[in-house]
């Protein structure tokens, strides 16, 4: 601060605490502190009186106790006397199962209909503004009943199953039935895990080969092929799979084993397909907004820019719009992921068991818990919250504009 | 100079040749659909393909709209009507629409009280959205909340007449003593209002029938009326919060930023459906052993804490925008902090931040249906409940989405619109 001339350099007096700029500050802190303590300890007071009052304590010992119900989709053992935390570990990784897929549809759904929406094709371009503009006007929740009313169009096993049974298979392969969608299962042998090991190996590989090709074009200008990217990713882990045996199965749906029901392979269920169609094209819709405003911002001059210097056009998307485009899309674009994430909490109106369903909903009407189980939801979708946004100041400052 | 000339030449053109017309495929509805639809194959490709997409969405669902039934008294009813036909099922829009627009215990002779707040809403809005208008209408604003309230609640009209009066002599209060500085002026505003108020629920209590509407309870109220309600006066609640936390969140004031940082964040980073946990099981425990008020008034506490994070967001991106110098400019006249705010940094920082607050607004007002999860019943809490779970439309689910779907684009894509044309009337940048 510049210093001023006719400051008052006396000393310390109380009454500067009310009338001087310099020590103001501190007396309006010390009164915002005060009436914070005062608020909370009268929060936490009327609290542990009313607890006393209907003879509750503060304790997360119900966590310990069988919970009691059954959960339809659960990613990890489970059965109804194992116990509420457990149901609530259940929950967790059906809220993250379902963010995740839903992320990526959302993202595929969302880049399309934004590049699209920009095409200069007037049909295709009207259509998505359609798209866009109808599923952001309409609340989320809807759009899950309506699409979980979709999901249960479909036939029921056995009138899909019908009078021939091996027919009864697209490509072979998936059933789609009101229950859900009835999949191949993998079977894990002894020696998968060397399959499994050699693609994460042959997927580093073919990112560090990505890597060198980059460096090379920009520190020498020599251009390396892109093509053996795909053996690099393919041959190990194939390779390995035929040398140690085929050791990974497929469990195939099996229709001719019952007459009323698929048995075999894996069943996504309608809940988890309901939901996650739902958040996905309701999602994809405003992703497609920050794509379009992404693209629309990096100006028509770096385009001509690029084109007076020689680049072909596949190489102006790479190398000059999509740099700039992706550093005003990915910050939108990770808001809207946490959005999606807790959005899904309205998995309740589906019957998809995620961690408001268990933790929040048959857990706390069962142990009447409701204080300790809400703390815990809130602080699990804060640690996710709270870590997402972590990363993207971290991925922000790494793209940030450097300037003067 | 040449010898030739017109009399001499055998032949010399006088006039231009009228220009003609450009060949077929370069004008008109070809050039048109050439250049837009079919300019190479792939284009080609995804105009088929969107015409195919157009053609099966409009094929199916027209004959559903037109050839549907209006007038039945339940779904095997609509059935016999149809025999077969594949169609919408409307009846129940036409038996119910009381109920999607109302709730259920609503009472009906009292219908004409909510739609007359729904239309005094738009006219008293007006002089906000509209910057054209006289700036008297502004007095209209003022009143609409006093109005609304007791066109919505019923009761005597003492009970908003002494609000107002409050918050008028409070007004005035404050206009007396504001020489003697802000705080104490805030104070003896706060003081009169107070005692105004005090004495109101005094008098009320004394004559509740005077000029009184027949009162409602809150509990009775449902429907899209509900998620109106809700949109509305958090909204506006959560407007002048949401400054607030904003303001204190860029403090230099250490104690005030870091409250302010953890309430915004904590609020941001829970969905808005354990907020509402929160209000249904959970606010009772903090509150006096005893209190008891309603369900409504505890989820419109816990929406409006939510909006008001996410306006104080939109309201700090507005405040980081400004440049430096308006700051600096403020300072260098001589503006104490309140003075700066209020003449020159939030005008402005509120001017940017429109967009983001109208996107805010439309977001909280879908979001309004979350309610029906924790078994309020707005529209789609009264169709997944009493509508659907009735035997006569139990199976109707098509035609009640579709009609609580439209009734939320109708509302959301005009507010949207209405955002969008502000946007171009205050861009005061050249482009």
């Amino acid at each position: 601060m510049a210093s001023i001339p006719d400051q008052d350099h006396s000393g310390f007096r109380p009454s500067m605490l009310l009338n001087d700029r310099r020590y103001r500050g501190l007396t309006y802190q010390f009164i915002a502190l005060i009436v914070i303590i005062f608020l909370m300890a009268w929060l936490g007071m009327n609290l542990v009186s009313n607890l006393a009052a209907a003879g509750l304590n503060f304790s997360y010992s119900f966590l310990g106790d069988p919970a009691g119900y059954d959960i339809n989709q659960a990613l990890i053992e489970y059965d109804s006397q194992s116990s509420h935390l457990r149901a609530a570990i259940v929950g967790l990784l059906n809220t993250l199962l379902v963010a995740i897929m839903g992320c990526i549809t959302a993202t595929v759904i969302g880049v399309t209909a934004g590049v699209l929406r920009l095409s200069k094709n007037w049909l295709v371009a009207r259509l998505m503004s359609l798209y866009v503009e109808a599923f952001r006007n309409v609340p989320v929740l809807i759009w899950i009943l309506m699409i979980g009313t979709i999901v249960q169009l479909g036939p029921s096993p056995r009138v899909y199953l019908g009078e021939e049974p091996e027919r009864g298979l697209i490509f072979g392969l998936f059933a789609f039935t009101n229950r859900g969608i009835t999949s191949p299962a993998p079977i894990w042998e002894a020696g998968s895990v060397w399959v499994v090991v050699a693609l994460v190996a042959s997927i580093v590989a073919a990112w560090a080969y990505m890597r060198f090709r980059k460096k090379a074009l920009f520190s020498s200008g020599t251009l390396y092929p892109a093509w053996p990217v795909l053996p690099i990713l393919v041959v190990p882990a194939v390779a390995f799979y035929f040398i140690l045996g085929q050791p990974i199965g497929l469990n195939m749906p099996d229709t001719l084993a019952n007459r009323f029901n698929l048995s075999g392979g894996f069943e996504i269920q309608r809940p988890l397909i309901a939901l996650w169609l739902a958040l996905s094209v309701y999602t994809g819709a405003f992703i497609a907004e920050n794509v379009r405003a992404g693209i629309l911002a990096v100006s028509k001059g770096q385009t001509e820019a690029a084109a007076s210097l020689g680049l072909r056009p596949r190489r102006i998307m790479n190398l000059v719009i999509l740099p700039q485009a992706l550093r005003v899309i990915i910050p939108p674009l990770i808001s809207q992921y946490l959005n999606l994430t807790k959005n899904s909490s309205l998995a309740i109106a589906v019957g998809y068991a995620d961690i408001t369903a268990t933790l929040g909903g048959i857990t706390l009407n069962q142990t009447g818990r409701a204080i300790e189980s809400i703390l815990l939801l809130m602080l699990f979708y804060l640690v996710i919250s709270l870590s997402i946004s972590a990363a993207m100041n971290v991925y922000n400052a790494s793209v940030a504009l450097k300037e003067r | 100079m040449s010898d030739t000339h017109a009399q001499s030449a055998a032949f010399v053109r006088e006039s231009f040749i009228p220009q003609s017309p450009p060949p077929a495929r370069e004008r008109g509805i070809l050039k048109w659909g050439r250049e837009n639809l079919f300019s190479n194959w792939f284009y080609t490709l995804l105009t088929l393909v969107s015409l195919y997409v157009v053609f099966s969405l409009l094929s199916g669902f027209l004959p559903w709209l037109f050839s549907g039934v209006w007038n039945a008294g339940s779904l095997s009813e609509c059935r016999e009507i149809l025999q077969g036909v594949d169609a919408g099922c409307f009846a129940v829009l036409t038996e119910r629409w009381n109920q999607l627009l109302f709730g259920f215990s609503y009472p009906t002779e009292a219908y004409w009280r909510p739609t007359l707040a729904f239309i005094l809403l738009f006219v008293c809005a007006a002089p906000v959205l509209f910057s054209g208008l006289p700036r008297k209408l502004l007095i209209l604003t003022l009143l609409y909340p006093f109005a609304a309230y007791w066109l919505l609640w019923g009761g005597t009209i003492v009970v908003p007449l002494m609000a107002l009066l409050g918050v008028v002599l409070g007004y005035v209060a404050f206009g007396a003593t504001v020489s003697r500085g802000f705080a104490t002026a805030l104070v003896a505003a706060l003081v009169v209002a107070g005692i105004v108020w005090w004495v109101g629920i005094a008098v009320a209590g004394a004559v509740p029938d005077f000029v009184a509407l027949m009162p409602v309870p809150s509990r009775d109220m449902g429907g899209f009326m509900l998620n109106m309600m809700l949109g509305t006066v958090c909204v506006s609640l959560s407007l002048p919060f949401g400054i607030l936390l904003a303001l204190g969140r860029q403090s230099r004031l250490p104690i005030i930023k870091i409250a302010c940082v953890a309430f915004i964040e904590f609020i941001r980073g829970v969905p808005l459906i354990t907020l509402l946990f929160v209000a249904n099981v959970v606010l009772a425990y903090f509150l006096p052993p005893g209190t008891n008020f309603d369900l409504i008034l505890r989820v419109i506490i816990m929406i409006t804490m939510f909006a008001s994070a996410y306006i104080a967001e939109v309201i700090r991106g507005g405040l980081a925008a400004l440049p430096r110098g308006q700051y600096e400019a403020a300072d260098a006249l001589g503006l104490d902090y309140g003075q700066a705010m209020r003449l020159i940094i939030l005008p402005q920082a509120l001017k940017i931040s429109i967009p983001g607050i109208v996107n805010v607004a439309v977001g909280l007002f879908k979001d309004t249906t979350l309610v029906s999860i924790i078994s309020m019943f707005d529209v789609v809490g009264m169709i997944r409940g009493p509508i659907l779970a009735s035997t006569d439309w139990n199976g109707v689910y098509w035609e009640l989405y579709g009609a609580a779907a439209l009734l939320f684009f109708v509302v959301c894509y005009t507010i949207s619109q209405y955002s969008q044309w502000l946007e171009r009337k205050l861009a005061t940048d050249h482009r």
